[in-house]
């Protein structure tokens, strides 16, 4: 990034875009269930919507979105959604990664449909995380910073 | 030498063309891969997810309970490979560029 004027064109319309992306994120991963989709394909929909902002508005303004540190603790606490939900199944009794022990208080199939959409948004945060962490590690040395 | 080479790239195009025309077809139902009890006697795997993946799940959608609840080993295993890939970039890129950029 040698030019340091903005395109106004390029700001706005990746503005307007970037929501967008996201929503539509959102909906794949929470609509997993019943279309195509999941955690990894919604997560890096995620990811692209930040990066478009980072590539758009540049590095300086794209912090107060999303900030260069989090990356990797938002990846991290992704994974540890996964482990923790088949941990929660193991302590209550079952196997490890057997949702239908999870302690919602529903019958076993509903409990295993709570606990899929679980794994699915820790799949998500983790994707997204690391995706936005590479791309921010990558930029890091840039010359101009 | 040349020639043996693209000899033996025809052969192997014309045996792969040959071998997908005996290819059962999409859905299936008595392909082998499909059937309830496998050609060697074992009980076929994907016969079961089909005939579970909604009374077991509460989910419709088939390849997101493979891929979640039966073989969540499996998706496990892809997580941490990512947040492997990340952590390894965070370690390789982040921290050389710094002690570098002190150094000048």
């Amino acid at each position: 990034m040698t030019r340091k004027d903005n395109n106004p064109i390029v700001s706005l319309l990746s503005r307007i875009v970037s929501p967008f992306i996201m929503l539509f994120a959102l909906y794949v991963i929470f609509h997993g269930h019943y279309s195509p989709g999941g955690g990894f394909q919604g997560g890096t929909m995620l990811a692209a919507a930040v990066l478009l902002i980072r590539l758009a508005a540049g590095r300086e303004i794209s912090q107060l979105q999303f900030k260069k540190s989090w990356g990797t603790p938002v990846g991290s606490v992704g994974v540890f959604i996964y482990f923790f939900t088949g941990f929660l199944a193991l302590l209550m009794g079952g196997n490890y990664l057997d949702y239908s022990f999870l302690p919602l208080g529903l019958e076993a199939p509903v409990t295993r449909g709570w606990g899929i959409l679980s794994i699915e948004i820790g799949v998500g945060l983790a994707v997204m995380g690391i995706l936005v962490a590479i791309y921010d590690d990558l930029l890091e040395g840039e010359p101009n910073d | 030498m040349k020639y043996v080479n693209y000899l033996i790239l025809v052969v192997f195009a014309g045996l792969m063309i040959a071998a997908s025309d005996n290819l059962p077809n999409r859905g299936d139902a008595n392909a082998p891969a499909n059937r309830e009890i496998s050609p060697a006697g074992s009980k076929g795997a994907a016969y079961y997810y089909i005939q579970n993946s909604k009374t077991d799940s509460n989910t419709d959608n088939m390849v997101t309970v493979i891929l979640a609840d039966w073989r969540g080993y499996d998706t496990l295993g892809e997580e941490t490979v990512i947040l492997t890939a990340g952590l390894i970039c965070y370690l390789l890129l982040r921290k050389r560029r710094k002690t570098d950029d002190t150094k000048r």
